[in-house]
């Protein structure tokens, strides 16, 4: 087994993937964002709770490989108590961790996320990794729209 | 010849994946090519490009030549009566868009029916949503057995003296179903209404006969058969050509253009707008002159041989359900428990195996399915029981690899 195959499917990959941590839906007064990728068929239902510019709670629901499934596990905890603000910077350090670029690892804790990064050996698979937090980006966009 | 000689020729398959030898079972995706028709194409740039049916020079003559025999080789190989009937698209999904815009649009309206099942590719469920739509029309689905095959008493149901059209694929990329095209034509045809068949899984595995399947509109793409891609054929039966308007409008497919008003080439050519796809006919051409040396029979028994093969190594394993009926097309989509597609596809990828991975461009089958996605392998002329064996070696590596963590 190659050793590229044992850095996309880290342990801790594997344990989101088993338990997915914030799975299900936030009820009461939560946005939804429903997202597809529609050449493999993985979809993502988020709900975030945002009050006062801050991401008090994130939760998903979905179908996808254990990739997609487990880097939304990795993300709903990351931007959980987050800015706004910072999730979207957040989720711009996740996509240049995707491309395998240089990435800033010192302004906010990456944790588990840091696992994700030998996916950026498997262009097939980076849209499976990124489902989530593009959902994240739309979602908090519609309240900076609003409040706009 | 053998499929291990067959394979030899071509180049792409001699060459390591990931540091393993290349096992390529997505061929139901794209076929790779022959050294031929990849010779054919580089003859065709290097001696003899040039555009068709207007130079008056050699290089000309000699293009024209090649696109038209090319045309001629279609015309034997899925025996249709004219080459008037052979038009050239740059694939299926072009194809059976040309019958929907120009047939479907100028022929249905409201209270009228079009007939499709639940199995067809996006290609041929999206056109005729399209038409529906502009129309007012009614989209029906012939209903499927458990098994994912068509029984002619749901067709004679389904089917009615409002049904205009009926199209329906030969071949599913998915289930591997052969669906039984001649018997449904009949039907369509007692109803009044005109059928239309999506070959792209077909024309490149089985000798296709047109008029002994009596449908009205055949579409198949060079691509899946070891031509290039780019082009397809749409065949049709020339009374209902000659009735219907190009879709397309411009260069090489005119008669007379007036400041207002122009009138068009006759068939095919009048729907055969702007420079048409030389190389590519050329390319296809070569392909059909391959196929036919090794012969379609030869290429069909080998494929239900390799599909048997597999199945049957398939059902050593533990946890892995196959999709489709038991006589099946040389393909087989499959799902391993408690492992995604993506993630098969990707272990399999590692071990240089290509497979496909998803929805395979048919989600309301997938629907039909209950499944998100699925994993298939699928064969051609130049795989062997070898590469069925590494593929086997490479589940059970994936189904090791996942098994520690359920």
């Amino acid at each position: 087994m190659s050793s590229n195959l044992d850095q996309l499917y880290r342990q801790v990959i594997m344990d989101h993937y088993k338990n997915p941590r914030n799975k299900g839906v936030i009820e009461d007064g939560a946005l939804t964002i429903n997202m597809n990728n529609p050449t493999c068929g993985d979809r993502i239902q988020l709900t975030l709770k945002v009050e006062d510019g801050k991401i008090e709670s994130a939760k998903f629901d979905g179908e996808g490989c254990s990739i997609s499934l487990a880097s939304a596990s990795m993300m709903t905890q990351a931007v959980k108590g987050l800015a706004v603000e910072d999730a979207v910077k957040l989720a711009k350090i996740f996509y240049d961790m995707m491309l395998g670029n240089d990435y800033d690892d010192e302004t906010y804790d990456l944790g588990d996320i840091e696992a994700l990064s030998g996916v950026s050996k498997f262009p097939a698979r980076i849209k499976c990794a990124t489902l989530a937090w593009k959902a994240m980006e739309q979602g908090v966009g519609k309240t900076e729209e609003e409040e706009e | 010849m053998s499929a291990n000689e067959w394979r030899k020729l071509f180049p792409i398959l001699n060459q390591e994946v990931n540091g393993k030898p290349l096992v390529y079972l997505d061929s139901a995706a794209t076929s790779q090519k022959p050294i031929q028709v990849i010779e054919a194409l580089d003859k065709y740039y290097k001696e003899y490009n040039s555009n068709v049916h207007r130079g008056v020079h050699t290089l000309g003559t000699r293009a024209t030549d090649g696109y038209e025999g090319a045309r001629e080789k279609v015309r034997r190989f899925i025996g249709a009566k004219s080459t008037q009937e052979i038009i050239f698209t740059r694939g299926t999904t072009t194809a059976i868009n040309t019958v929907a815009r120009s047939y479907g649009m100028a022929n249905l309206s409201e209270g009228d029916e079009i007939v499709i099942t639940p199995m067809e590719h996006h290609s041929n469920i999206i056109p005729w949503q399209q038409v529906a739509k502009t129309t007012g029309a009614t989209l029906k689905y012939i209903p499927l057995q458990p098994d994912g095959t068509i029984d002619l008493a749901d067709v004679e149901k389904t089917v009615t003296e409002h049904t205009k059209i009926v199209s329906v694929m030969q071949v599913s990329n998915v289930l591997g179903t052969i669906n039984p095209i001649k018997e449904i034509a009949a039907i369509a045809h007692k109803n009044g209404a005109v059928m239309v068949v999506d070959g792209a899984q077909s024309a490149p595995h089985m000798k296709v006969d047109v008029q002994d399947l009596d449908c009205d509109f055949f579409a198949f793409s060079a691509h899946k058969m070891c031509g290039p891609t780019g082009i397809g054929v749409l065949y049709g039966k020339k009374a209902l050509l000659n009735k219907m308007e190009p879709v397309e409008f411009g260069g090489e497919m005119i008669d007379f253009v007036g400041l207002q008003e122009s009138t068009w080439k006759e068939l095919p050519w009048k729907f055969e707008g702007g420079t048409p796809i030389i190389a590519g006919a050329i390319g296809l051409g070569a392909a059909i002159d391959f196929l036919e040396d090794i012969g379609l029979d030869n290429v069909l028994k080998h494929e239900h041989d390799l599909a048997e093969y597999a199945m049957e190594r398939l059902s050593e394993l533990e946890g892995v359900t196959i999709f489709g009926p038991k006589k099946r097309a040389g393909l087989v989509t499959f799902n391993l428990d408690d492992v995604h597609p993506h993630d098969v596809a990707t272990v399999l990828d590692s071990e240089g195996i290509a497979v496909r991975a998803g929805h395979h461009c048919a989600q309301p089958l997938m629907k039909w399915l209950d499944v998100t996605a699925t994993a298939r392998a699928s064969f051609y002329l130049y795989n062997t029981e070898d590469d069925i064996d590494a593929f086997l070696k490479g589940l059970t590596t994936a189904k090791e690899y996942f098994g520690h963590v359920f």
